[in-house]
């Protein structure tokens, strides 16, 4: 036989409700915290969601943050932050910083006589740097974001919702979106507990994350669907673990696969999207583990009602007819 | 087990030769670029080529497909600039212009009202006009509401453009909500057409200038330097006008009373010093057919313009009635000059003279020529993006893709040796009919896009992984190569289905309730996932079967 590769063995029989309570807790707490951190600690909202100013600058001096703090000091700009940002693209004698600025109360649109303003301290300390990005939002449109982001998240979970529902039972719906929840509630939670920068893109790497997360869940539930059908006298616990175990190959196998490009785009993606694909990996994590432990555990719970015909029948699917 | 149909095999073949095909410009892109603006201006100019232009044709063959992923603002570099109009504006000059209408009407019911005043009103909106006898408020708002117009549009049928009131002794008028609208959505028109036209003038590539909402537009230029200098050619509101300065109208007294129906404003170069003007203007810059910039006869920069035939009727009447009176050229409330009237100027052309540079000539001719602006904006949002910064970013991109590539190609082969390789010429194809698709939309290609991109290559893998795992077992089971094969492809389908259709559900939740960036990765993540369905459903299963075909193995391997 030739030679594979493989992080799973072909036969597993791991009982993965063994531990249930301890990984259960862990969720719940892990979900528990994150909220706690989220309301008393908060997320570092970029200007996306609080309005403000970026600056990004590019010199070939190095950056000291208290000269460009100091220079800026006279300003009275408020509540500014500078950070040094590094990139293991960046050639030797590239120097990044951002420079955040938070909008002024009663301040409705953004001035550029105070950009140019900042600029020109800079330049003053610094002859040589440039600012290769300026962005500014004003804390209406900000609020706005802060609204329709939210409503993007809610309006995913709700179509998830709907359509497993629809595919399979409602339990399985119950025990997806819980999973869904857990994923990106943790996700949000790592972001307050490091104080990342969250803003418009971790919103959409939130959403992969539901859709990536919920791929991996029905690809289990689509194989426990065909079970079901198959042994009608198995305990539901002990054919959960077989169905977990049957697909665990390609539950790692994926979950791996995405891995690898994301892991890739972390090191050479640039400081950019860095934050962007950090919440992905994060969800890509938190996706497997939810969908081994979270789901399914849920579904067994709350139980499935056996008496009647389950939704579909035996191996193939509505959809195996299609002729490919 | 019978084969794929032959028709279905050249069909899967055919998409997956138009989708590297399709792919192929964007690995030139350069090439392409500089050839696609050279057929451009070729046409546009309907003139033979330039040498030049000649040059950038031969860069890329003409029977080559030359469509191109847009480069979103992240990568090229440029501005955008998200305004607010402010409609409110409008409302107010239309009170404004309704008030001698609102007079002359109400003169004729004199013996009913008694005389009749303008009040200032709380709200610009609204006209307030106070009547002496209360007796006739009836027919004074009866005389008032006659002046209104059907509202135009279809979804106003019926409706009038006027609301009257009565509060005491004041007739209170302001435009109705039906007409409120309709004005918003012509104040909108008219901005955006404004903006367009400057921003062309300018002359850079693919601006986008596209309304959002109610009373937003949303301009993306690529290429240009700053925000700033974005806001500088369309932030202008442009307002000309030729005002009559009354009798000893120049002052220094910035506090000086200018009495009703006047107005003070400021002199644009010389400090301190004012101007009492009509406000009801001679002639607008609306009637202006032209504006160039040219020089006076001094050989200072100035600007040339040429009215209409009836602004040229009414500028030749008030000059030849007011020789020896100064009257004003006044651009956004500014006054920026004061000439005395020499002669009677028939013919409708002049030439503005300031302290300008030859760039403020310009730039005053080309705002002068596109419009003004209906109503001033705010800017809500305003982002600068640096060329050399999206070149990074794509840089950045192209490595994190070829070596993400690489990775999951060496990983997927050494999982699945042989049919890892299928997998992946699966994948390759995959990668090429999406971008063959981003570019025949047309799509906007943002950094995110291309994380995007690199995460389908990571997704798109699970279907084959979905289908070989599910091989594996019924090969474990017993079944021959063949049927293996067969039944793999069938039993993984439900599972791909349910499992990309909830993904596709996020990728349309985050294009519909998205902006900007986010848009841009839902498209290719979308796109993605149908692209990767095709390929790894029916590319993958063309070749396997082909190979077994070829082969005819006996046992297989997965």
């Amino acid at each position: 036989m030739a030679w594979r590769l493989r992080l799973v063995p072909v036969k597993t029989n791991i009982d993965f409700f063994r531990i249930q309570w301890v990984t259960f807790g862990a969720s719940i707490a892990a979900m528990l915290g994150s909220l706690v951190l989220i309301f008393t600690v908060g997320l570092n909202y970029g200007i996306d969601f609080q309005g403000g100013t970026t600056i990004r600058t590019e010199s070939t001096l190095a950056v000291d943050v208290g000269d460009y703090r100091e220079a800026l000091g006279a300003l009275e700009l408020g509540d500014v932050s500078i950070s040094e940002v590094f990139d293991p693209s960046f050639r030797a004698d590239q120097h990044v910083a951002m420079i955040r600025i938070s909008a002024r109360e009663g301040e409705e649109s953004v001035t550029p006589e105070l950009i140019a303003e900042v600029e020109q301290a800079l330049q003053a300390i610094d002859p040589a740097i440039s600012f290769p990005a300026v962005e500014s939002v004003g804390p209406k449109v900000s609020q706005e974001l802060v609204t329709s982001a939210m409503l993007a998240v809610l309006a995913g979970a709700v179509g998830i919702l709907f359509y497993v529902w629809v595919r399979f039972e409602w339990q399985f719906a119950v025990g997806t979106v819980a999973a869904l929840v857990h994923d990106v509630l943790v996700t949000v939670g790592i972001f307050a507990l490091f104080q990342l920068r969250f803003d418009l893109t971790i919103v959409a790497a939130l959403l992969t994350i539901l859709g990536y997360s919920v791929n991996d869940t029905v690809v289990i539930f689509d194989r426990l669907r065909e079970n079901l059908a198959k042994y009608k006298q198995m305990p539901l616990r002990e054919m959960m673990n077989l169905t977990a175990n049957e697909t665990l190959s390609r539950t790692i196998m994926t979950a791996s696969t995405t891995l690898i490009s994301l892991i890739v785009l972390l090191i050479f993606g640039g400081d950019v999207i860095r934050g962007f694909v950090f919440a992905m990996l994060l969800g890509v994590i938190l996706g497997t583990y939810s969908t081994l432990y979270m789901a399914k555990n849920i579904v067994l719970m709350i139980g499935i009602d056996r008496s009647d015909k389950p939704k579909a029948s035996g191996g193939a699917s509505e959809f195996a007819n299609i002729d490919a | 087990m019978q084969s794929m149909a032959l028709w279905k095999r050249v069909l899967i073949l055919l998409v997956c030769a138009w989708g590297i095909a399709g792919a192929i410009p964007n690995l030139f892109y350069g090439q392409v670029e500089r050839h696609n603006d050279a057929v451009a201006a070729i046409e546009a100019a309907g003139e033979p080529a330039t040498p030049e232009q000649a040059a950038d044709l031969a860069l890329w063959p003409n029977i080559l497909p030359s469509a191109l992923m847009n480069l979103g603002l992240d990568l090229r570099g440029g501005a955008h600039l998200l305004a607010e109009v402010r409609v409110e504006e409008v409302y107010k000059s239309r009170m404004d212009a309704l008030w001698p209408e609102v007079r002359d009407a109400l003169r004729d019911l004199r013996d009913q009202v008694g005389s009749v005043r303008e009040v200032p009103a709380a709200d610009p909106a609204t006209l307030r006009v106070t009547i002496e006898n209360p007796a006739g408020m009836a027919a004074a708002v009866a005389t008032v509401q006659a002046l209104a117009g059907p509202v135009s549009g279809v979804t106003a049928v019926g409706e009038t453009t006027l609301d009257v009131t009565s509060d005491g002794n004041d007739i209170v008028i302001q435009l109705s909500e039906a007409e409120k609208r309709a004005t918003d959505a012509r104040t909108l028109d008219q901005s955006l057409e404004i903006i367009r036209r400057r921003v062309d003038e300018v002359g850079t590539r693919e601006p986008t200038i596209q309304r959002q909402g109610e009373r937003r537009i949303l301009i993306q230029v690529p290429g240009i330097g700053s925000a700033d200098e974005l806001i500088g050619i369309i932030g202008t509101t442009a307002k000309l006008t030729f005002n009559a300065v009354v009798p000893g109208g120049r002052t220094t007294d910035a506090g000086a009373d200018p009495g009703p129906r006047r107005l003070l404003l400021p002199s644009m170069d010389e400090e301190g010093v004012y101007y009492i003007v009509e406000e009801t203007p001679v002639v607008t810059g609306e009637e202006l057919v032209d504006a160039q910039p040219s020089f006076d006869q001094n050989g200072r920069p100035a600007v040339s313009f040429r009215f209409d035939s009836s602004g040229a009727r009414k500028f030749g009447d008030y000059t030849l009635a007011n020789i020896g009176a100064p009257f004003a050229i006044v651009l956004d409330s500014e006054v920026i000059s004061a000439p005395v009237i020499q002669a009677h100027i028939p013919g409708g052309s002049g030439i503005i003279t300031g302290s300008f540079t030859v760039e403020e000539s310009t730039k005053l001719a080309v705002l002068l020529r596109a419009g003004a602006l209906p109503a001033q904006m705010d800017f809500l949002e305003q982002r600068t993006i640096g060329p050399e910064l999206g070149a990074d970013s794509i840089a950045a991109g192209r490595i994190a893709a070829l070596v993400g590539m690489v990775c999951v190609a060496a990983y997927m082969i050494a999982s699945y040796g042989a049919f890892g390789v299928m997998a992946n010429v699966a994948l390759a194809i995959n990668i090429a009919l999406l971008m063959a698709l981003l570019s025949v939309i047309g799509a906007t290609l943002t950094l995110p896009g291309i994380a995007g991109i690199v995460l389908t290559m990571g997704m798109a893998v699970d279907a084959n992984v979905l289908i070989y795992e599910r091989i594996r077992e019924e090969l474990r089971a017993g079944a021959s190569p063949r049927r293996a094969v067969e039944l793999g492809f069938e039993r993984a389908f439900s599972a791909i289905m349910d499992s990309n259709v909830t993904g596709l559900l996020t990728a349309l939740i985050m294009f519909w309730l998205g902006s900007g960036p986010v848009r841009g990765f839902a498209v290719t993540l979308g796109l993605g996932i149908l692209t990767s369905m095709f390929t790894a459903v029916y590319v993958t299963r063309l070749i396997v079967e082909s190979w077994l075909d070829w082969k005819r193995p006996k046992t297989i391997v997965v």
